[in-house]
């Protein structure tokens, strides 16, 4: 049999130039492709760049010394809480955290001052509603030290020993609601698979019903092109604009938002060739399924939906029940995430981030199958 | 294949969409060098027809052949010499029209695509519109473009579908004359059309109402085998006529054509009668010829014919 009736180099390349020239002609929709990153920095970027103040806290106090009156001073002082209620009965304080009427609440236990001057290192309890834990993370981060330095003045003279280690104090974190305790770093790079998805399985699943809508599709299917060239003649095109965006928010992690980078860049690049492919897989076989172009958007959608809020990205994967942790093993942002973090903020190399490279090909492979499948050879 | 044997050979076509038969047992043979017209009302089933012949629809039953390759196990062959031109225009809009053509004679694997673009270019007069988007031009210049898309890969069969829909009189010209050069190459072509004054350039025609074929053959064939027998009656205000003399007996049809009727009936004695009794200082009676449009009127009439 001859080759060409498989597969032809010819052919395939026609349709990627033809892509090409289609996508250099739709500006808005490669405008709104380079957009979407940029836009999505902006908006993710103040959650990630502010570096949030004056937070509500409420203080339950069982001790009337002196150093508890400091403790409270030098918080207010640091610029990072507010206390807003002074004297909060423990119900009080949960019912207030629990509301978000507070991001915080300290716990000072009775006897605090006195078993500070005996040097029995009392115990602190600071609790954060951690929900979003980019608005509490510096602030958490700043208390420690917060609490030495404002006790190191009141423990002077003959109190002096005790400014040495171990502190004075035992302070206790407890950042509740959010037991993984994201950074604010792992938006970035989560962003970056986050808006891959977004863009490419929509552009993707537009390909084919737009043929489809704009009667092109009975011209095609009167060739002899087949159905796996249309594929990956589409497919190749949109890869390219997927490095583009990974560009993009590259450059703006690195030098607008100051994300450290520890990992091999080129590696990230290349194991991102797959996560592309996966989804515009994805968008291909939604294009294959859909009637017209709003149902590919809506599949697209119903698609994203589940990527962003079952991946990890917008709530901690281990925080998730184990149903939506099995649906989330299933998508490829969620491997992706785990890749990306992997790289960027671990360094990990190949080896480590292996157990997540596989189920995106396997992905992959399953989206390609089912597309190519029902890609229909006639317009029945 | 010998130059005798058909080109589109097909026994028994069918094909429905769930309920809707559109089309019932087809069966057609178009020979070498043919035009083939291909006559009926909307949805009577002609795209769905020639469709199948490119292989974009699956017939549910029946058999046949196009170029001498099987109309089901050979679709790719017949798919590399045949071309075809969707009734909808098919080409990008957003490509030039260079660009189009390009696309095209890469997707056929020609040997010199630039060339062949040239030419085909060339022939059909495209040359000025060459860097111009598709979208842009107008209906004639649209059609001309996608029959030089089909033509870029010299086929020997052109599935031409309402080709001339929605064009000016002086581009369908064209368009025909462009056919008559392309038929006396050896290239056969099947076209389905609307216009009259079309069907009657075409070497048969066929007749296709609901999916059903009613009639086919030479115009000749077609008008001889209807049993029509046509006068025509001039005068002033003569449409006011038509309603009393569809009354009449003998009358089977009355068609208006400019200032004129065309009064037909089966029986040329009852039909001679019926008009006798017309006022003769005002029309003028004259017994003609049924033509082409007589008769499918008559067939859309009365499809199971008497
Ligand atoms: N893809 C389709 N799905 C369902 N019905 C169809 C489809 N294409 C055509 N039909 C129906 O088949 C019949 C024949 O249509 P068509 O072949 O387009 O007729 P024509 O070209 O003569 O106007 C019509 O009743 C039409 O509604
Ligand atoms: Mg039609």
């Amino acid at each position: 049999m001859e080759w060409s009736r498989v597969f032809s180099f010819r052919r395939f390349g026609a349709i990627v130039a033809k892509e090409f020239v289609q996508m250099r002609r739709d500006r808005v929709t490669f405008a709104i492709m380079v957009a979407i990153p940029i836009v999505q920095m902006v908006v993710f970027g103040y959650a990630i760049n502010s570096d949030p103040k004056h937070l509500p806290t409420a203080v339950v106090s069982a001790d009337h010394s002196p150093f508890s009156r400091t403790l409270v001073a030098a918080m207010q002082n640091s610029g990072y809480f507010r206390v807003v209620n002074a004297a909060a009965t423990e119900t009080e304080a949960a019912m207030l955290l629990e509301e978000g009427e507070v991001q915080f609440v300290l716990n000072i236990p009775e006897d605090f001052g006195r078993r500070l001057v005996r040097g029995d290192r009392p115990a602190l309890l600071l609790t954060a509603d951690a929900t979003d834990p980019a608005a509490t993370s510096n602030a958490l981060g700043a208390s420690r030290l917060l609490v030495e330095a404002a006790l190191a003045r009141d423990l002077s003279g003959p109190l002096a020993h005790l400014r040495s280690s171990p502190p004075p104090v035992s302070l206790i974190l407890h950042p509740s609601y959010n037991p993984e305790g994201i950074t604010q770093y792992n938006i970035v790079p989560g962003l970056m698979g986050v808006v891959l998805t977004m863009t490419l399985v929509i552009i993707t699943g537009l390909a084919i019903t737009r043929e489809r809508e704009r009667g092109t599709m009975e011209n095609l299917l009167a060739t002899p092109v087949k159905p796996f060239e249309v594929m990956m003649g589409k497919i190749i095109p949109y890869i390219l604009v997927g490095y583009l965006q990974m560009g993009l928010i590259i450059l703006a992690g690195r030098y607008l938002f100051k994300v450290p980078m520890i990992g091999h860049l080129g590696l990230l690049l290349l194991v991102s060739l797959l996560f592309i492919a996966a989804n515009l897989g994805v968008g291909l076989t939604f294009s294959t399924l859909a009637r017209n172009q709003l149902q590919a958007v809506q599949m697209a959608f119903f698609f994203f939906l589940p990527s962003i809020l079952l991946s990890g990205f917008m709530f901690p994967f281990r925080g998730m029940p184990v149903w939506a942790q099995t649906i989330g093993e299933v998508l490829p942002l969620t491997h992706f995430l785990r890749i990306v973090r992997g790289i960027l903020l671990k360094g990990n190399g190949l080896r480590q981030i292996l157990p997540n490279l596989w189920p995106i090909a396997l992905f992959l492979l399953v989206a390609l199958t089912i597309g190519l499948t029902r890609y229909r050879r006639t317009l029945d | 294949m010998t130059p005798s044997e058909p080109i589109i050979d097909v026994r028994e076509l069918t094909k429905a969409f769930g309920n809707n038969i559109a089309v019932n047992r087809l069966s057609l043979r178009v020979r070498p060098g043919e035009i083939y017209g291909f006559l009926g009302p909307n949805g009577s089933g002609k795209t769905t027809f020639i469709r199948m012949l490119c292989g974009l629809l699956r017939p549910d039953s029946g058999e046949g052949t196009c170029l001498g390759y099987d109309l089901f196990k050979e679709a790719e062959r017949i798919r590399l010499q045949s071309g075809y031109l969707a009734q909808r225009f098919s080409l990008y809009e957003d490509l030039s029209v260079r660009e189009n053509l390009r696309f095209m004679a890469r997707i056929y694997r020609l040997p010199t695509v630039k060339e062949t673009v040239d030419e085909t270019m060339e022939r059909l007069g495209l040359g000025r519109f060459a860097d111009q988007l598709a979208g842009t031009l107008s209906g004639g210049w649209k059609q001309r473009l996608a029959l030089a898309a089909c033509l870029l890969h010299k086929p020997r069969l052109l599935l031409l579908d309402e080709p001339t829909a929605g064009v000016d009189p002086k581009a369908r010209r064209d368009f025909w004359d462009q056919i008559y050069h392309l038929t006396a190459e050896g290239v056969t072509a099947l076209i389905s059309t609307h216009y009259m004054d079309e069907a009657e350039r075409c070497h048969r025609v066929a007749y296709l109402a609901y999916g059903h074929l009613l009639t086919s053959g030479t115009a000749a064939e077609v008008i001889r085998g209807a049993g029509l027998f046509t006068w025509t009656v001039t005068g002033e205000n003569v449409h006011r006529l038509s309603d009393e003399l569809k009354g009449r007996d003998g009358v089977l049809q009355v068609v208006p054509f400019g200032h004129t009727l065309h009064v037909s009936g089966r029986d040329p004695d009852l039909l001679a009668a019926a008009l006798s009794g017309l006022d003769p200082t005002r029309f003028r009676c004259e017994e003609g010829e049924a033509g082409l449009e007589d008769v499918f009127i008559s067939l859309m009439q009365n499809p199971g014919g008497d």
